[in-house]
């Protein structure tokens, strides 16, 4: 470990702590309105929803990665007196309920009906009066399962003689899901064709998962006088949840109100619509009592959305001189047994296509199959940004092979490659616009901030006394905000955002939002695009979220969407609502409206500063007595929903250094430098939490994270014992700093940010192992760099590790 | 059975299974939500509640084994409306972002400065390396801890006002050789 350089802080670009101005009427550092609550143990989360008569629900799970069900047993789990409801596959399958749409639009069973396709699977339930009553009932449920083969290997999943997996599909024969590619393949061979040098790696991104603290549950409230549904759910998307529960369930919905409460962090585990969410319901419709379900550790990891699990073949052709013309890949994507990838329609394989990097190619190539295997469903998770992880792992690996190969200096070789500032808006290879960067500046004040020169001083001479320290670089360009909504639906619902603000006659509001934070700082940060726009403080705006009734539709929070297409909405509509006051003050100064200027909070007349209503006169203005002007209504609110005209595209520079014990091979991070460029940047402080947030899943990654499976498919990285997260002893104290480049299309400049850390930091660190261990000639290893791992690669056996 | 224990300062009596974790005790039995649970395998550390004075994860002691035993929860930590340090330095530094593990790491922080006033940030790390967060990526969680160790020792050099305590805070070093936290301590 080590301290923040003293340097860092005479730095405007660097974010310092020690400057905690804690109100701005707008943008800048302040500190959050959720804070007080959370600190006093008074958070709201699904699992402190007490109702009376509620019931509890507990989930029986298959043993087996792949079974036939022969028959199941609940007569002994009815007998429990504590009982209530003991549910099958079969008995859901009555009620047409036993299957449910993924939002990929294949289908996932609720609960398994025919066979068990992985190991976790939800094979039946248990509505007992307590928690732990639910759980022993689970244990006198008596399944006959018919053992299969299972098909764990993706490598082999395509063989002629694989285990059929979907045979619930009509006329499925085999275990290919789906087939995708993007740029344009002739061309990019022609390239790699007159290409001086051309390097091949295959590189592996790990199944890994995202495991929020808090793990996903929900409470199903059906109230059957008048028809309604309440649903208490972990949820980052409660609109789009409700709509799909009404088109699953056959409720109408206005008779569903979803609740998103305090979540304990979601990073894309908690965008699906689980099993259990449905039991819960199905429960409450048939006890009439509020059902209660919270999945453990256990249950969240090997059953809930993974992530990654990409098997990728990257290719790079380049000039002798370092000059990058061409990437082309083969990938072949493991998506489990259902696919239940979070993407937008279109984009099957999500935004991979950025896998073009930040550099200025001239062909670009991927071909992509995705394939059924017996684990569980997910892929598009953990901060991924819709597979933007896998992308920027790809190219920044690659590219790192490149500069092995050509002996150059990798930072040396991005500088040359990269997308030049006046080149933007910026159309990749693969179909992109890239929306404004400046990325030499990012990247040279990363490597300032890191001493760059010294550092590879520094290794030079630990590499002569035969010490193991690696250096490692990522330059990534993200693409958040998804999106325009001609492009862009999750099944069928544009990915647009409304957004609702109401001014009281005191000059008080309420802005409403149809995002939903997960710990992201939503309650302040919108609060001060509003505050700036309109001029009322944060603190006297009240931000609602999280309950469908209550709250304008919208697609929800991931994929780093919120600052890009929500944040937009609230600029757009406190803007509206100004439109309104300027036209009331118009009547209240008694001049035209072209006569009046705005400043942050008060319309003053030009020329005569004396002259001034604030926003707080207008607004009892607008509900009091007397004349508005003509045309204008009583109130001062507005509505509006954003449909983004493009993405955002936010950049950084990280470097990491690491040091390697060539004893043990474990790897130690000692230090992490992170520059981001999210444009405009709305709070500083919660910006860089986000971004030490991200930069710590990094570690895990790179370093100790995986959910791996034995050759039954039996999961092995199922509970927090196997599956490794870092604590605060395995990463370093953060080093970050910022330069800004706004978004021109977006109305305040902002991009989003939330993803970055998580999307830059694995290669960086992967990179940085890789060029530790350059004295045993290795130019790739595989994630996770576990002791173990690192120690065979040393010993010449760098082997995937699938 | 029957258990009686003093929970936040007030006795309480309930009719429990044997078999019930404390921490479902606190949360399902007593309403006190603010105590998490996060994991099943006693790893997380946002079941953190105080057993006497000692920082415990309550997913991993039995409501009965707290029998005639003082809990603290994190709903005890402020005292007369008034915000223990600790809670206002994970407030100023950001040391929270979704507040699930907050509860759980502001119980060891505070055991932790009631034994070692002055920690280092190796010492912090140590200390709270039970436990995991999701989000903040510890750094500013350990400046939390220091901010409210600073904030404590200009407290003391105010009432005392002779002492010549340094108060300011070990700000963003770390020593190579961390001591883990010293066992006991108070129940304050």
């Amino acid at each position: 470990m080590t301290t923040t350089p003293e340097r860092v802080h005479d730095d405007s670009r660097v974010t310092a702590f020690e400057d905690n101005d804690h109100k701005p009427v707008g943008h800048g550092r302040m500190l959050r309105k959720e804070d007080p609550r959370f600190v006093r143990g008074r958070g709201r989360y699904v699992d402190d929803v007490q109702l009376p008569g509620m019931l509890h629900l507990a989930i029986l799970r298959s043993p087996m990665a792949h079974a036939r069900i022969l028959s199941v047993d609940t007569s002994l789990a009815e007998a429990h007196p504590k009982v209530r409801l003991v549910v099958t596959g079969a008995m859901l399958a009555e009620k047409g309920l036993a299957w449910m749409p993924t939002l990929s639009n294949d289908v996932q069973a609720v609960l398994a009906t025919d066979k068990v396709r992985f190991q976790g699977q939800e094979v039946a339930f248990v509505v007992a009066e307590d928690r732990y009553a639910a759980r022993d009932a689970l244990e006198l449920i008596d399944v006959d399962y018919e053992p299969l083969d299972p098909v764990v290997d993706v490598r082999t999943a395509l063989a002629p003689e694989a285990p059929v997996i979907r045979d619930d599909l009509e006329g499925k024969a085999d275990n290919h899901c789906f087939d995708w590619e993007t740029g344009d393949a002739a061309a990019t061979d022609a390239v790699f064709a007159r290409a001086d040098v051309v390097v091949s790696e295959d590189i592996v991104y790990p199944r890994v998962h995202p495991a929020p603290m808090e793990t996903c549950g929900a409470v199903a409230d059906y109230d059957d006088i008048d028809g309604k549904l309440t649903l208490w759910s972990t949820t980052q998307a409660p609109h789009a949840h409700r709509t799909l529960y009404a088109i699953v369930a056959g409720l109408p919905e206005h008779k569903i109100r979803v609740i998103a409460p305090d979540i304990g962090g979601g990073f894309g585990n908690k965008v699906p619509i689980y099993p259990g969410y449905v039991c819960a319901i199905v429960g409450s419709l048939l006890t009439g009592k509020p059902v209660k379900w919270m999945e453990d550790r256990s249950e969240n990891l090997i059953s809930t959305g993974f992530a990654r699990d990409y098997i990728m073949r990257g290719e790079i052709a380049a000039t002798s001189d370092g000059r990058i013309l061409a990437i082309r890949t083969h990938v072949l994507a493991d998506h489990g047994a259902f696919n239940g990838t979070a993407a937008p329609v279109k984009y099957p394989a999500g935004f991979f296509g950025v896998f073009t990097g930040s550099y200025d190619i001239e062909a670009a190539y991927c071909k992509m199959t995705a394939v059924y295997t017996n684990k569980a469903p997910g892929g598009v998770a953990y901060a991924c940004s819709f597979r933007i992880t896998e992308a920027v792992y790809l190219v920044e690996r690659i590219v790192d092979c490149l500069a092995y190969e050509l002996k150059m200096d990798p930072a040396a070789l991005r500088l040359k490659n990269f997308i030049r500032p006046e080149q933007f808006p910026y159309a990749t290879k693969t179909g992109w616009t890239y929306d404004s960067g400046n990325y030499e500046p990012t990247m040279r004040l990363s490597m300032e901030l890191a001493g760059y020169d010294q550092l590879r001083a520094e290794q030079a001479e630990k590499r002569a006394r035969g010490e193991l320290m690696g250096i490692g670089i990522s330059f990534f360009t993200e693409a958040v905000g998804a999106g325009p909504r001609k492009d862009m639906d999750i099944l069928g619902l544009g990915m647009a955002d409304g957004c609702e603000l109401r001014v009281h006659p005191t000059g008080k509001a309420v802005v409403r939002l149809s995002v939903q934070t997960q710990g992201q700082g939503h309650e302040t940060t919108f609060a001060q695009i509003v505050a700036e726009e309109i001029g009322i403080p944060p603190q006297d705006i009240e931000v609602v979220h999280g309950d469908t009734d209550q709250t304008p539709f919208g697609l929800g929070t991931y994929g780093s969407r919120s600052t890009p297409v929500s944040g937009a909405a609230a600029a757009l509509v406190a803007r509206k609502v100004r439109d309104k006051a300027r036209l009331i003050a118009s009547a209240m100064l008694e001049v035209s409206v072209a006569d009046l200027e705005w400043t942050k909070g008060a319309f003053h007349v030009k020329g005569d500063p004396s002259a001034s209503v604030t926003i707080q006169d207008i607004a009892m203005r607008a509900h009091g007595a007397g004349d508005l002007p003509d045309g204008v209504e009583g109130g001062l609110e507005a509505q509006i929903c954003y449909n983004p005209e493009n993405l955002t595209y936010p950049h950084g520079a990280y470097i990491c250094v690491v040091d390697i014990d060539p004893g043990t091979a474990k790897v130690t991070v000692r230090r992490f430098v992170a520059v981001d460029d999210c444009g405009t940047r709305i709070n500083p402080m919660i910006i860089e939490g986000q971004v030490h947030g991200g930069l710590t899943d990094g570690v895990g990654m790179a370093l100790m994270e995986m959910i791996s499976f034995d050759e039954d498919g039996n999961c092995l990285g199922g509970s927090l014992m196997d599956y490794l997260i870092p604590t605060a002893l395995e990463v370093p104290d953060w080093e970050t700093g910022f330069t800004v480049t706004p978004s021109p299309h977006h109305p305040i400049g902002a991009k989003g940010v939330g993803e970055s850390a998580t999307v830059g930091s694995p290669p960086a660190i992967v990179n940085a192992v890789v060029d530790a261990l350059k004295p045993f000639g290795i130019r790739h290893a595989d994630m996770p760099l576990t002791p173990s791992r690192v120690w065979e690669a040393m010993q010449g056996r760098p082997t995937p590790p699938i | 059975m029957q258990v009686t224990m003093t929970v936040n300062g007030e006795e309480v009596t309930r009719e429990i299974e044997g078999r019930l974790l404390l921490v479902h005790f606190l949360r399902d039995h007593l309403a006190l939500t603010g105590t998490h649970w996060g994991c099943d395998t006693s790893n997380c550390g946002t079941c953190v509640v105080w057993l006497d004075g000692e920082p415990v994860k309550s997913c991993t002691v039995l409501a009965a084994m707290a029998g005639g035993h003082d809990v603290t929860t994190v709903e005890g930590l402020a005292r007369g409306g008034e915000l223990d340090p600790v809670q206002r330095g994970f407030m100023e530094c950001h040391g929270l972002q979704c507040g699930f593990c907050t509860p759980g790491m502001m119980m060891t922080a505070r055991a932790l400065l009631d034994r070692n006033p002055d920690p280092s940030a190796g010492e912090i790390r140590e200390a709270i390396s039970g436990q995991i967060c999701r989000c903040t990526g510890y750094a500013t969680i350990v400046r939390s801890i220091q901010w409210a160790a600073a904030e404590e020792a200009g407290t003391r050099t105010t009432l005392a006002a002779d002492d010549d305590d340094d108060a300011d805070a070990d700000y963003g070093a770390v020593t190579a050789e961390a001591e883990s936290v010293p066992a006991g301590g108070s129940a304050s």
